[in-house]
C-alpha cells in the first residue's frame, strides 16, 4: 500500500511499513549508520541515524521507526546533525587516540563519520575506559579499548556462525564486548573463522599479524627459501584492494607480486584443491564400500573442525580425515618440491595466503607439523597480501601477469570451485563419478549446488547408487542435521560445510565490502572460470595423475595416508 | 485431603462474601466476619504496623516490649501486625482497640513508651502524649478528647481510594481482605462483564498510565485485546528503583491482596492466562508478602483453572529482578523476564502488539492497575468525578526529604504542591525555607516554590519539563545544594545506564564528570584543568539535550531532566558554583574553606585532634590555625568546635 510523506520539504510517495531508513535509500538519501547490519532487525542502539519528524518530541532512530502517512522528515536539520555530531563526539571521547598507529588507519568507519560529521575539535572529553588487549588466539586478536559496543560481532558470531563466543558484559559505560569468563579467546568456543572481523566498524577486531616473521624471512636470501602459494578465493577478491572490480580474476598479476616482494617460489594453492578431492573422493568410495561412517563430513574448514571437535566430539569419526587443501600444498612443497639442504627443513619458509584466520589457527596445530616444524610458517589473509604488496612498493596496475611457478602452475577447475560453498560437493562428485564408473560427468556443472541458498542438495545415481549430497553454510544450518546425525542418522553420503556463509570467497579475511552484490561477483568469476576451463575435472589435471604415479601411489593409499591426512581431538573450551 | 470443620466454614464465608450477601451469614459465621473485620471483637486487639520502614524505625523492638508486657501481666489479648497507614514519620505506628470502643492509633511507639501506653489503655484511659487519634465506628463508643484521625492534617484532604486498606488490615491475612469487599471486584468482572465491556470501562473512566507518559490505560488495553495470537500476557511493573520513592514498596507490604485482584482484573480485561509481577529483589519483605498473597489466592480458588466456574484461567508469577532501574523500562522489562540482557528494544512495535515471546503483552505500571478495582466497585462517572479534565483519579506520591511529615500521600489529581508540602506534609522543619520540590525521582525534573501552587498533572508538568514519573517527592530547603543533588541523580543514573545506545552510556558519565569537575576543590587546579572544566560547562546544555532528543528509552531520554530543569530554575546556584566556586547552601565539602576565629579559639585543641589530615596546627592553650593546602574540607573541626571559631566560607 503506497503512502505519501515529505521529506525535506518533498513529497514523494513510498511503501507503508517500510522503515525511514530504507524509504530515504531509495531517494538517494544517505544517512550515517553504525550499528545497522543487513539482513538483521535494527536494535537502534548508536542512535546516528535519528531524524527529525514533526510533531514528535524527541529524535527518531531512521532504521526501526517505519513510515507512516503524512510523515514529514527532516533529515539534516542542523538539531538532527548537531545531535549526530555529538554521538560521534561521544564515541571518540572514549576512544584511544590512535588512528594513526591503528590496524584499520585508513578504512575505519569511526574515522569515516568522525570526516563526514566535520569534527574538528574535542569538545568532549573525560577518562577513558582501559581494556587488556587479547592476543591470546593465534588467529583473531581482540582490543576492547576500540570497541564502539555496535553489537554486530556479537550478532553475527550467534546468528550466523552459531558459535555464541562474544556477549556484552558489564553495565553501562563500563559495557564490553567480552567471552565466557572472560578469558582469552584462544580458550572459549571461538573458531577463528573471522566474520566478526569482516563486520567491525573499528580496528577493535583484526587479524593476527606475522609480517615480522614473513619480512625477515624474505630478506634472508641467503639462508631460506620463501615459497607463496594462495588458495583459490584470493584469486577473485583481491582486485577489490587495489580499487578493481569485484569479481576480477587476476592470477597472473598474483603471481608477479608475489616475485616482486621476493618470495623465490610461487606456486598456485588450487593444485593443493586438486589432490584434496582425489583423496575426498576416494575416502568417500571407501565408506560407501564399507557402508560406514555416513556421511563423509569435508574437512577444508578448519573453523568447522574446531566446531565440531569442541561442539560433537562423538561425531568425529564422520569428519573426513583427509587434510585441508591449504595444508595438502604446504605438506607437498616442504616434502616433494625443494631440495632442502638439511634434514629438518628449516630453511624453507612457506606462506599460504588464505581467506580466513582460521587458517591460521590450523596451521599452528600439532597434527599439521613434521618433526616439530610446521608444515606452513605463516598465514596472511587476503587483505594481509594487499598490504603486504603496498609495503613493498609495488604497483599492481602496472604489473604483466605471469604464471606460477612448476610443477603446482596447473589446475583443473574444479580445483577452484572450492572457492565458493557447494564447489567442494561439486569438484568431489565428478571425481567420485568417474571413479565409480570409469567416465566423465557428461554436464559436469551441478547447478543444484550452487545458488545462495543456505542449504543446497543433490541426488545422484553413480552406478546403481543413489548418492545423496548436500552443501551447507554457515554453521548456524547444520546444527539440526547435527543433531539428526547424533541420534536417529542421516540419508546424506556426503556433506559439504563451510563456517562462512557462501564459503570461502566470503571468509574473514577478505576485503571488507558492503552490499550482497559484491559476494555474487565474486562467486560469479569462480563460476566464468570453470565455465571456460578445458580441464573440469581434478582427476584430469596432468600435474595431479603424474604426482600420484611419481610420488604417492594412489588416492588414499598409504602414502597419502601417512601425509596428506590427519587427526582429530575432543576440546574442552571455557562454554 | 480431608475438609476440617474451620475450612469448611472458610468455604463458605468466602463464598458468600464474595457473592456480597453477607446478610445470608450463619450467625455464627457471621461472627467471625465481624471479628476478622473488628466491628464487634471480644479481647482488645493490639495491631503493630509491621512493614521496613516501622521495622528501620525499631518495630522488631517494639514488639518484643508489647509481647512481654502481656505476658508479665497474663494479659489476654489480640497481638497481630498491620500494614503502614502511609504515616512514616510516625513509625512505628500501634493500633490499641478495646471490646466496644473505638479503636486508637499510637504514633513513634518506642519500646520504652510501649507499658505506658498499654497501662493507659487497659486502664481506660489515653495517654495523649502519645496518641494520633481515634477511628469512628458506629458500633464503637469514642473516646473523649481524642481527634478523629481522619482530620488530622496528614490525613484530612487525602483521597485514600488505593490506599484504602494500608494500616487497617493484616497483609499476610486473605481473609481479613475478603471480610472487607475484597476479590469482590474480580468476581463481578469474570462472571458478569465479558473482556470487552472492561476494557470499555476503563477506558470511559480516563485512567491514564501512571508510569510516566500517561498514555490511556483502556486503549493499551483494547489494542491487546483485539490483537490476533496464541496468547496474550500481562506484566505489571512493580519495580519502583527510584531513590525517593517507596510507594511501591509500601503498598505491596500493606495490601498485597488488592496488587493481586487488580492484576487478575487487568488480566481478564485483556485475554491473558498469564501475569508476571515484577518486582527487584531488594524488596524483600515486597516479595514475601506478595508471594505469600498469591498462594493464598490460589488456595482460596481465585487463581489457577476455571477460577469459580467462570471459565477463566489464571496463573500469576511474582519475577524478582536483579535490581536494575533500567528494567522498569517495559521493554528492558521484558527482556529481562525473557532470560536475556535486561536492554530496551526500539519502539515501535510496542508491547501490546509484540511483547514477551513476541506476543501481544499489556505492561502496566503497579499503580495504574491498583485503580482497575477501584473502577470495577465504584463504576467510570464516579471515578471521573476525581481529578482534572484530563487527569483523572487520583495519585500517590512518597514524599520525603526536609519535611516535617513524610510518607505516602493520595491525593486527587490536580492538587497543588502547596496544598501537598504545606497543609498535608506540614511544611519545613525548622521553618527553613523552600527552596525547591524534585518530582519524579532521578528522570523527573526539579520546581521552585514559583509553582507552589501549579495544579499536579500530567499536561502541566510536562509544560514545566518534569515527569510525574514515580510519584516521588523530595522537598528540598536553603541548605540543600541543588549540584550536590543532581550530582547525585547524575551518578545513578550513570550506573544504572544498561549500555547500549551511545547518548546515554557516554553522555551520563559525560555529565556526571563534568559536575563533579564544577564542585571539585580549587586549590588542587592547574591550567589545564581549569580549561577541562570550562569546556565541560559550555557544552553541558548542549549535551544534555543531544541526550534528551536521541536516547534509546526514558531512561536517557530523561536523564537530562535534571540537568535542564535546574539550570533554568536554579541558574545562579550553577553560576555561583562555577565562577565564584562557592556553595551557598554550605554542602559542596571541596568548595568550603574553613578558617580559625583567632580571637574565639581558646586552644582546647580538639579540632586539631580530630582533623583527618592534621591541617590544623598550634600549641594548647593558644589560637590555632588551618593550614589550607591540606585541608580536605571535611568540615569535622566546624562540627566539634564548642567556641564558634571555626568559620566556614
Amino acid at each position: 500500500m503506497q503512502i505519501e510523506v515529505e521529506v525535506n520539504n518533498n513529497n514523494i510517495t513510498a511503501r507503508k511499513g517500510q522503515t525511514i531508513l530504507e524509504t530515504l535509500s531509495e531517494q538517494g538519501i544517505q544517512i550515517p549508520t553504525l550499528c545497522r547490519l543487513e539482513d538483521f532487525t535494527p536494535t537502534g542502539a548508536c542512535r546516528l541515524c535519528v531524524v527529525e519528524v514533526e510533531g514528535m518530541d524527541n529524535l527518531v532512530p531512521a532504521c526501526s521507526y517505519p513510515l507512516e502517512q503524512g510523515m514529514k522528515i527532516r533529515t539534516h536539520s542542523r538539531r538532527v546533525i548537531e545531535a549526530r555530531k555529538m554521538i560521534v563526539e561521544l564515541l571518540l571521547s572514549n576512544h584511544p587516540d590512535d588512528c594513526l598507529y591503528c590496524e584499520r588507519n585508513g578504512r575505519c568507519e569511526l574515522q569515516n563519520l568522525a570526516a563526514e560529521l566535520n569534527i574538528r575539535e574535542r569538545r568532549i572529553s573525560g577518562k577513558k575506559n582501559t581494556a587488556k588487549l587479547d592476543l591470546s588466539s593465534p588467529g583473531v586478536v581482540h582490543d576492547p579499548s576500540k570497541c564502539v559496543l555496535c553489537g554486530r560481532c556479537i550478532r553475527v558470531c550467534e546468528d550466523i556462525v552459531n558459535i555464541t563466543t562474544l556477549e556484552f558484559k558489564g553495565r553501562g559505560n563500563g559495557t564490553s564486548v567480552s567471552t565466557a569468563m572472560n578469558k582469552g579467546l584462544n580458550f572459549s568456543s571461538c573458531v577463528q573463522c573471522g566474520q566478526c572481523i569482516l563486520v567491525c566498524p573499528t580496528g577493535a577486531l583484526h587479524e593476527k599479524s606475522y609480517f615480522d616473521l614473513i619480512q625477515e624471512a624474505i630478506g634472508n636470501k641467503k639462508e631460506i627459501t620463501t615459497v607463496a602459494h594462495y588458495s583459490p578465493s584470493v584469486v577473485v577478491t583481491l582486485a577489490e584492494e587495489f580499487g578493481l572490480k569485484p569479481g576480477k580474476q587476476i592470477v597472473g598479476l598474483i603471481n608477479a607480486a608475489l616475485r616482486k616482494i621476493g618470495f623465490d617460489k610461487v606456486f598456485d594453492g588450487s593444485f593443493g584443491s586438486d589432490i584434496y578431492v582425489m583423496e575426498q573422493a576416494a575416502e568417500l568410495e571407501d565408506r560407501l564400500d564399507k557402508e560406514e561412517n555416513l556421511p563423509l563430513l569435508s574437512s577444508s574448514c578448519p573453523a568447522w573442525i574446531k566446531d565440531l571437535e569442541q561442539g560433537y566430539p562423538d561425531l568425529l569419526p564422520y569428519l573426513s580425515t583427509v587434510k585441508s587443501p591449504e595444508q595438502i600444498t604446504g605438506t607437498i612443497i616442504k616434502r616433494f618440491c625443494l631440495e632442502s639442504k638439511d634434514q629438518g627443513q628449516n630453511d624453507i619458509f612457506s606462506v599460504a595466503i588464505t581467506p580466513c584466520p582460521a587458517k591460521k589457527f590450523e596451521a599452528q596445530r600439532q597434527e599439521m607439523t613434521h618433526k616439530g616444524i610446521p608444515d606452513i610458517d605463516a598465514v596472511l589473509t587476503t587483505r594481509e597480501l594487499a598490504s603486504l604488496i603496498k609495503l613493498y612498493g609495488i604497483d599492481i596496475h602496472s604489473l604483466t601477469p605471469e604464471s606460477a611457478d612448476e610443477p603446482f602452475h596447473n589446475s583443473s577447475s574444479a580445483g577452484k570451485l572450492l572457492a565458493s560453498v557447494g564447489g567442494t560437493a561439486e569438484a568431489v562428485v565428478r571425481t567420485l563419478y568417474n571413479n565409480m564408473t570409469g567416465k566423465d560427468m557428461n554436464n559436469p556443472k551441478l547447478s543444484k549446488l550452487r545458488g545462495t541458498k543456505h542449504f543446497k542438495e543433490l541426488s545422484v545415481l553413480m552406478n546403481h547408487h543413489q548418492l545423496n549430497i548436500a552443501s551447507v553454510s554457515p554453521l548456524k544450518d547444520i546444527r539440526d542435521i547435527l543433531s539428526d546425525l547424533q541420534n536417529e542418522g542421516s540419508g546424506y553420503h556426503y556433506l559439504e560445510v563451510m563456517a562462512c556463509p557462501g564459503g570461502c570467497v566470503n571468509g574473514g579475511g577478505q576485503p571488507f565490502y558492503y552490499g550482497s552484490k559484491t559476494l555474487r561477483s565474486r562467486v560469479k568469476a569462480i563460476h566464468q572460470i570453470d565455465e571456460k576451463s578445458s580441464v573440469q575435472n581434478s582427476h584430469n589435471n596432468d600435474m595431479v595423475k603424474s604426482f600420484y604415479n611419481n610420488y604417492l601411489g594412489k588416492p588414499y593409499g598409504s602414502n597419502s595416508r601417512k601425509l596428506l591426512h590427519t587427526s582429530y581431538t575432543k576440546r574442552d573450551i571455557m562454554l | 485431603m480431608p475438609v476440617t470443620k474451620s475450612q469448611k466454614i472458610k468455604d463458605e464465608i468466602i463464598r458468600t462474601l464474595l457473592e456480597g450477601d453477607i446478610e445470608n451469614l450463619e450467625p455464627q459465621d457471621r461472627e467471625t466476619v465481624d471479628y476478622l473485620k473488628r466491628d464487634k471483637i471480644t479481647q482488645p486487639v493490639i495491631s503493630l504496623s509491621y512493614n521496613t520502614a516501622s521495622i528501620i524505625a525499631g518495630a522488631d523492638e517494639t514488639f518484643e516490649a508489647i509481647h512481654e508486657y502481656l505476658e508479665d501481666r497474663d494479659i489476654d489479648a489480640r497481638l497481630t501486625q498491620m500494614g503502614s497507614p502511609g504515616l512514616v514519620t510516625a513509625e512505628p505506628l500501634l493500633d490499641v482497640q478495646l471490646p466496644g470502643k473505638a479503636k486508637v492509633t499510637f504514633g513513634n511507639v518506642f519500646p520504652e513508651k510501649v507499658s505506658d501506653i498499654l497501662d493507659g489503655v487497659f486502664n481506660n484511659f489515653i495517654p495523649l502524649e502519645y496518641v494520633l487519634g481515634q477511628h469512628p465506628n458506629e458500633l464503637h463508643e469514642p473516646w473523649e478528647n481524642i481527634p478523629y484521625i481522619h482530620e488530622l492534617s496528614f490525613f484530612k484532604t487525602q483521597k485514600r481510594d488505593i490506599l484504602k486498606n494500608c494500616g487497617r488490615i493484616d497483609p499476610e491475612s486473605i481473609d481479613e481482605y475478603i471480610v472487607n469487599g475484597g476479590y469482590r471486584n474480580f468476581l463481578m468482572s469474570i462472571r458478569n462483564y465479558t473482556p470487552e465491556e472492561v476494557c470499555d470501562l476503563i477506558e470511559s473512566s480516563g485512567l491514564r498510565g501512571r508510569g510516566g507518559e500517561g498514555y490511556p490505560t483502556g486503549k493499551k488495553w483494547k489494542n491487546t485485546l483485539n490483537a490476533s495470537a496464541e496468547k496474550r500476557f500481562l506484566i505489571c511493573n512493580a519495580g519502583e528503583s527510584d531513590p525517593g520513592a517507596f510507594m511501591e514498596r509500601m503498598i505491596m507490604e500493606s495490601d498485597p491482596h488488592s496488587l493481586v485482584e487488580a492484576v487478575a482484573i487487568a488480566s481478564y480485561a485483556i485475554g491473558a492466562q498469564k501475569a508476571y509481577i515484577y518486582l527487584e529483589s531488594e524488596y524483600e519483605m515486597a516479595c514475601r508478602r506478595i508471594q505469600k498473597a498469591i498462594d493464598q489466592a490460589r488456595d482460596y480458588g481465585l487463581l489457577g483453572h476455571d477460577i469459580f466456574t467462570s471459565g477463566f484461567n489464571l496463573n500469576i508469577q511474582l519475577h524478582q529482578g536483579a535490581g536494575a532501574y533500567v528494567c522498569g523500562e517495559e521493554t528492558a522489562l521484558i527482556a529481562s523476564l525473557e532470560g536475556k540482557r535486561g536492554m530496551p528494544r526500539p519502539k515501535p512495535p510496542y508491547p501490546s502488539y509484540r511483547g514477551l515471546h513476541n506476543q501481544p503483552t499489556v505492561v502496566n505500571n503497579m499503580e495504574t492497575l491498583l485503580n482497575v478495582p477501584v473502577i470495577v466497585r465504584h463504576g467510570s462517572t464516579w471515578y471521573k468525578q476525581t481529578g482534572t479534565a484530563k487527569s483523572a483519579g487520583t495519585k500517590v506520591f512518597s514524599l520525603s526529604g526536609k519535611i516535617e511529615r513524610s510518607g505516602l500521600v493520595e491525593i486527587p489529581m490536580g492538587a497543588s504542591m502547596r496544598e501537598v508540602i504545606y497543609r498535608i506534609g506540614g511544611g519545613l522543619p525548622d521553618n527553613k525555607d523552600l527552596k525547591g520540590l524534585l518530582i519524579g525521582g532521578p528522570a523527573g525534573g526539579a520546581l521552585t516554590y514559583e509553582h507552589l501552587d501549579t495544579p499536579i498533572d500530567y499536561e502541566e508538568l510536562k509544560e514545566l519539563g518534569c515527569t510525574l514519573g514515580s510519584g516521588a517527592m523530595v522537598v528540598m530547603d536553603e541548605e540543600t545544594c541543588v549540584l550536590d543533588t543532581v550530582k547525585y541523580y547524575m551518578h545513578l543514573l550513570k550506573e544504572e545506564s544498561c549500555g547500549k545506545c551511545i547518548p546515554c552510556r557516554e553522555g551520563t558519565r559525560r555529565m556526571h564528570e563534568i559536575l563533579e569537575n564544577i564542585t571539585k576543590r580549587p586549590q588542587e587546579e592547574n591550567g589545564s584543568f581549569t580549561l577541562h572544566r570550562f569546556k565541560g560547562v559550555i557544552n553541558l546544555e548542549k549535551l544534555a539535550h543531544v541526550v534528551r532528543d536521541t536516547s534509546l528509552c526514558g531512561l536517557g531520554q530523561r536523564a537530562a531532566n535534571p540537568i535542564i530543569s535546574t539550570i533554568s530554575a536554579f541558574r545562579n546556584e550553577y553560576e555561583e558554583h562555577i565562577f565564584e566556586r562557592k556553595c551557598r547552601a554550605g554542602v559542596c565539602q571541596e568548595l568550603s574553606t574553613f578558617y580559625i576565629d583567632v580571637d574565639k579559639c581558646t586552644g582546647c585543641t580538639i579540632c586539631a585532634q580530630k582533623c583527618p589530615t592534621s591541617a590544623i596546627v598550634g600549641s594548647a592553650k593558644k589560637p590555632h590555625f588551618i593550614v589550607q593546602d591540606r585541608c580536605i574540607g571535611c568540615g569535622i573541626c566546624y562540627e566539634s568546635c564548642k567556641f564558634g571559631a571555626i568559620i566556614r566560607k
